[in-house]
């Protein structure tokens, strides 16, 4: 039997039913590649440049380019996510491209779906259940961290001023989807 | 009209506005803009409730947030009902329901009220000396009685059908309070660029200016520079402004919890509103403009509905157009309640009589009072009170320079005003953990050394004139925004014509010249503490504010004392001849304000109170009718019962098919981890007991991680896929404890190594396909991988396509049936299940659930971690020893275990039990013991772990700590219960194929 089974969104029959609230709007981002990259200073340059986009130094910065993103994680730990692209090719060229490095890649493309949230009113829908302080100064447009919503865990990423992007992993989305629901409810 | 004592015109209400609301099954009429306490005494209505402990009537003393007796029950239905809500804080609308609380048959009549009669018996620390005899009763009698009786108001029996919310906000400057100090500090504050939140409990920002009505601010009416202020605050984009929202919590680094009521005010209310939001605000600097509050004087009978605070009768008057009663008799301390009674007089209420406890009252205040026709008595005190349900007399005595009291006239009055001074309100501030500091001259705690990033403008720091106010918390708000770190505002003097009223004041019980045993003055109302429990407790030994405090309860009710401390305070002071500040002051904790239970909740209810983690194949096994369980906070398939089965059934059908066919297992909540790097072997080395440098690319292997405490801590198998690359696979409960202590060493102890973490636990879907036949099913679904014995043996894992989706397939076994592991990433998890069970349909495929998955591993013997361990046990303990590399030297916990008593025979070992019936099964936890017939205390030997009922040998099984357990196996112990002993053999800890013949087929 060779028949590609059909990839699952852990969203799918959730967001079947998205309310229309424009000041903050819910809705799942499509299946991309993700893969965890982490490694010693030498290797990150090199992955930058196999990779297409440089590895942020910056704490809590991602970086894009085409449908390519680098999200910084940590001080050795980058999180690299390329829309509509296979994760195995991917894998393989940069792999094959930090031969001789130290580093560690590792296949995350089923790990996390995610989630965008955009509108006027999305940083106070996400003060929900995230502490930060999601104002331009503070958590400003490029940035992303890995923080809490409610009692899960989520990467969050600012792309525009009312545009933010959750990713979370797989079991704790409803959790976090219906979170965010529930808390926009006050605009439907 | 809305009310007999509604004056005509004057104050902030819309008399062209009737609100209809009902208490008490009566129905009434307010005015937009009344709160329930306005509202019911235009109506000419005092009495609101009963006391808690004698049931006296009670009525409305305050205006605001400290009132003691007006607590009231809200809500047309049950499920919409709160209890002890302050009717001075109610915003009536159309169709408000209220009641009295803590009355029966009715609040006019109420049986409770009996309790007076028992008065004597009744005093401060009753429960602890009156029902001591016989013993037995208080279980039985006096506790469920004194229970029934305690606690005010009712609690409501349907769940709270209202949302509440809880949002966490920034800002550079929070003020806390919107009178004039706060108002004028956010103004100053928010002129810098600074994002202030100004916040304030009342519906109506404005604080005590909404009832000022002579003095002029910056020649304006206090009414207009209020609206103008706040017209200019609400016009910057950098300030928030928060009305009905009380600050009622300080927690570290400046973290407060704001509660702001959006829906109790509105009729009809849009469903989409929460009913209350918590606001949890970081300030980088607060400013606290929480004003002051009116002290009570003590004095005989004080407690009468128609007794209550000067400043509170003034606002009834100036903002609501209420007029409290018909005739005032007022007692004073101070300047302000001249004030009051001017104020009270204009609004058309006969003030009777002043009676002042000073001795030489003067100035503007009490001229013009005079100028007005007010009799004004000097050193004059209230020696009791008359009336049943309200207050109808008032006995007034001279007081001698000598302190004694001489009787010197009754006056006849409905209403009875009290001013004692007043206290600045520094509860946030104490909870701040910041000193207090007592002021001589003001009678005072006052905030001294600050702890957190605050300051106090206004009445809360001492400061009651009004335009000292203004600049106070000009100077407080643009000193909060320069500590921010923006520019300061340039310093803005405001002028006020008005005149102070001064810090005059009195605290303790007022000299009555009455019998102590026989009169009683009221200290606390809401807990009916007197003057005489306090001295009691003096008496009885008590000397430390707090003890006195926790005897007679004083200040311990949901007001927590505002009224009442400093007076209790300055009772213990006069009774003990010791300085106030040195009887000390007991402590405030959040809230400043009871708070409900559903605001804390938030939107943790229901399917938001925990995340429910579920696997791929979830929603398939709901379809098929699974029971689920809890594990950590995933859910799994405890079993999968057919139509007619229970438990036991479905238990014995699905091990029946794993042992004879095959079965199939969602393993997808197993934690895993990815190590990958040069040093990779190294790490696992280091965690683990076990041996990995000798692992080939292609194995797995069993590993166990011990604490540094040489306890087993985790285990699970391991598959090498490369070289320099592990999959690791950790229990489901224990994932993130194994990942967070590999990054640890890794981070702080070995961060020369190249290896790195990566949590891979919800990247793979595991399919875990056990049973004779499990090969069978498999072949035909997979790409690239040779399942035959002699290519792929036990304990291997290639990777290759299972249904055109990239798997790593482990060879292993759980069950001790021939079995397979299938990794495929998650979203495919559910697609290539189903393709499994399609596949095995022909061979009988069974879904198994944990219970069976326990089962079969007990059969066998394997350990689960947690059910086995207990934190207390090592490698060794549990018959894992052979876990442990000899040869290696060193590993997380290998220190630990050479310790002498980590060593001793007598250590709880792992057994198995073989009942000598084999139709008994044991329960889980019961103790082991030699002699079942020692007397207790018996000498318990070790307990059960695992115990279940084995289909496949057809007789119980069970596993078992005991001590010394391995040198007792052949003989026999006991295990005692409830109906009798039941006999066990000690075996080896595996019961069924204990040669492994059926793993290596």
């Amino acid at each position: 039997m060779s028949d590609l089974a059909i990839r699952e969104n852990s969203l799918g029959r959730l967001a079947s039913v998205i309310r229309n609230i424009p000041s903050a709007t819910l809705a799942v981002l499509p299946d991309t590649a993700k893969l965890l990259f982490r490694g010693r200073p030498a290797a990150v340059d090199v992955a930058g440049r196999a990779f297409g986009v440089a590895m942020p130094q910056e704490a809590c910065r991602f970086s894009a380019r085409g449908g390519r993103t680098a999200y910084w994680c940590g001080p050795d730990e980058w999180l690299l996510q390329a829309g509509g692209e296979a994760s195995a090719a991917l894998f393989a060229s940069l792999d094959a491209a930090l031969a001789g490095q130290s580093y560690s890649l590792v296949d995350v493309s089923h790990r996390s779906d995610a989630i965008t949230l955009s509108g006027p009113e999305a940083a106070y829908i996400l003060n929900h259940g995230c502490p930060l302080d999601l104002s331009l100064q503070t958590f400003p447009v490029g940035m992303c961290t890995r923080t809490i919503f409610g009692k899960a865990t989520i990467m969050l990423s600012r792309p525009a001023p009312e545009l933010f992007h959750i990713d979370v992993w797989r079991s704790f989305a409803s959790y976090v989807w219906q979170l965010l629901e529930e808390a926009c409810g006050e605009f439907a | 009209m809305s009310g007999r004592f509604r004056a005509p015109s004057g104050g902030r209400v819309d008399r062209a506005k009737p609100v209809r609301f009902s208490f008490d099954g009566q129905s009434y009429q307010g005015v937009a803009g009344d709160t329930l306490a306005s509202a019911l005494l235009a109506n000419g209505v005092h009495l609101v409730g009963r006391s808690f402990k004698y049931h006296r009537p009670r009525g409305i003393v305050t205006a605001g947030s400290d009132e003691p007796n007006a607590l009231v029950g809200v809500g047309a239905d049950d499920a919409h009902y709160t209890p002890n809500m302050r009717a001075t804080q109610i915003e009536i609308y159309e169709g408000l329901v209220a009641e009295s609380q803590n009355r029966w048959p009715s609040l006019r009549f109420d049986v409770g009220a009996i309790n007076e009669a028992f008065a004597p018996f009744l005093s401060a620390g009753f429960y602890y000396k009156t029902f001591m005899w016989p013993p037995a009763a208080w279980k039985r009698i006096y506790e469920p009685l004194i229970r029934r009786a305690a606690g005010l108001g009712r609690a409501p029996a349907k769940p709270d059908p209202d949302r509440y919310t809880q949002v966490y906000a920034h800002c550079d400057v929070l003020v806390i309070g919107a009178g004039p100090a706060g108002m004028a500090a956010a103004l100053a504050a928010s002129a810098t660029g600074a994002r202030v939140f100004l916040c304030d409990e009342q519906a109506e920002m404005g604080g005590s200016l909404l009832s000022e009505k002579t003095a002029m601010i910056e020649g304006q009416s206090a009414g207009d520079w209020t609206a103008g202020a706040l017209a200019g605050l609400a016009a910057r984009a950098n300030v928030t402004l928060m009305p009905r929202t009380t600050a009622f919590g300080w927690y570290p680094h400046n973290f407060l919890g704001l509660c702001e009521r959006i829906t109790d005010h509105l009729a009809g209310a849009d469903p989409k509103l929460p009913r209350e939001r918590l606001w949890q605000v970081r300030a980088t600097e607060v400013v606290l403009a929480t004003g002051a509050l009116e002290r009570p004087l003590v004095f005989p009978d004080n407690d009468r509905p128609g007794i209550m605070m000067a400043e509170a009768a003034r606002i009834y008057a100036n903002r609501f157009g209420v007029l409290p009663g018909n005739t005032a008799v007022i007692f004073t301390a101070c300047d302000s309640a001249y004030r009051a009674a001017l104020d009270l007089k204009s609004a058309g209420v006969a003030v009777a009589a002043i009676a002042d406890l000073r001795a030489a009252p003067g100035g503007v205040w009490v001229d013009r009072a005079r100028a007005a026709g007010m009799e004004v008595r000097e050193a004059t005190v209230v020696t009791g009170t008359t009336g049943r349900l309200r207050i109808d007399s008032v006995n007034l005595g001279k007081l001698g320079p000598d302190g004694r009291v001489s009787a010197s006239e009754t006056i006849a009055c409905d209403l009875l005003l009290t001013s004692g001074g007043f206290t600045p309100s520094v509860h946030l501030f104490s909870q701040s953990r910041g000193k207090l500091v007592y002021d001589e001259a003001l009678r005072a705690f006052l905030p001294g050394t600050s702890v957190e990033r605050e300051r106090s403008v206004g009445a809360c720091r001492g400061i009651f004139d009004l335009e000292a106010v203004l600049n106070d918390g000009t100077a407080g708000g643009s000193g909060a925004a320069e500590a921010v770190g923006f520019a300061g505002a340039a310093g803005r003097a405001f002028a006020v014509d008005g005149d102070s009223v001064g810090s005059d004041g009195f605290i303790g019980v007022t000299p009555h010249g009455g019998d102590p045993s026989r009169t009683r003055a009221w200290i606390d109302f809401q807990n009916d503490v007197t003057e005489n429990d306090v001295k009691l407790a003096i008496r009885e030994g008590f000397r430390s504010i707090e003890h006195v405090k926790r005897y007679t309860t004083t200040g311990m009710a949901t007001d927590q004392g505002k009224t009442s401390n400093m007076n209790a305070l300055g009772l213990v002071s006069q009774t003990l001849k010791r300085p106030l500040p040195q009887v000390g002051l007991t402590t405030f904790r959040p809230p400043y304000t009871p708070t409900t239970f559903g605001v804390f909740a938030g939107q943790s209810r229901g399917d938001l109170f925990d995340p429910v983690r579920k696997t791929p194949v979830h929603d398939w096994a709901v379809a098929q009718g699974a029971v689920f369980e809890n594990v950590s906070l995933w859910k799994r398939a405890h079993y999968f019962p057919k139509p007619g089965e229970d438990m036991h059934a479905a238990v014995v059908r699905e091990c029946r098919a794993t042992r004879q066919a095959v079965g199939i297992f969602d393993a997808t909540t197993l934690g895993k981890i990815e190590v990958v790097g040069k040093d990779a072997a190294e790490l696992m080395n280091r965690i683990y007991t076990n041996s990995w440098a000798t692992l080939e690319p292609g194995r797995i292997r069993y590993g166990v991680i011990l604490g540094e405490n040489g306890f087993v801590m985790d285990d699970g198998v391991v598959g090498r896929m490369a070289p320099d690359r592990f999959h690791i696979t950790t229990t489901t409960g224990g994932a993130s404890r194994v990942l967070t202590m590999m990054e640890d060493y890794v981070q702080t102890e070995w961060p020369n190594l190249d290896v790195w973490l990566t949590s891979t636990t919800e990247e793979w879907a595991v399919i875990s396909v056990q049973g004779p036949l499990s090969r069978k099913v498999l072949e035909p679904l997979v790409e690239g991988i040779d399942l035959s014995r002699a290519s792929m043996p036990h304990m291997s894992v290639r990777e290759g396509k299972i249904c055109g989706v990239p798997t790593r397939l482990f060879r292993v076994s759980f069950t001790g049936e021939l079995g397979f592991e299938v990794n495929v990433p998650a979203g495919y998890g559910r697609a290539v299940w189903e393709a499994i069970v399609a596949a095995g349909h022909a061979y009988g495929i069974t879904p198994y659930g944990t219970e069976t998955m326990h089962v079969l591993r007990a059969e066998k013997g394997f350990i689960v971690v947690g059910q086995e361990t207990d934190g207390t046990v090592t490698p060794d303990d549990c018959g894992l020893g052979w876990t442990i590399g000899k040869a290696k030297k060193d590993f997380v916990g290998k220190r630990s275990l050479a310790r002498p008593a980590m060593m001793a025979g007598d250590r709880k070992q792992l057994v198995g039990l073989l009942t000598v019936d084999p139709k008994t099964v044991l329960e889980v936890g019961a103790q082991v013991v030699a002699d079942p017939n020692q007397p207790i205390p018996m000498i318990m030997l070790g307990h059960v772990t695992s115990s279940y009922w084995s289909a496949t040998l057809n007789r119980s099984i069970a596993l078992a700590l005991v001590r010394g357990g391995r040198t007792r196996i052949g003989t026999r112990l006991s295990v005692p219960m409830p109906d009798g002993p039941i006999a066990v053999e000690l075996v080896e800890p595996i019961f069924y194929d204990p040669k492994g013949a059926r793993l290596d087929v």
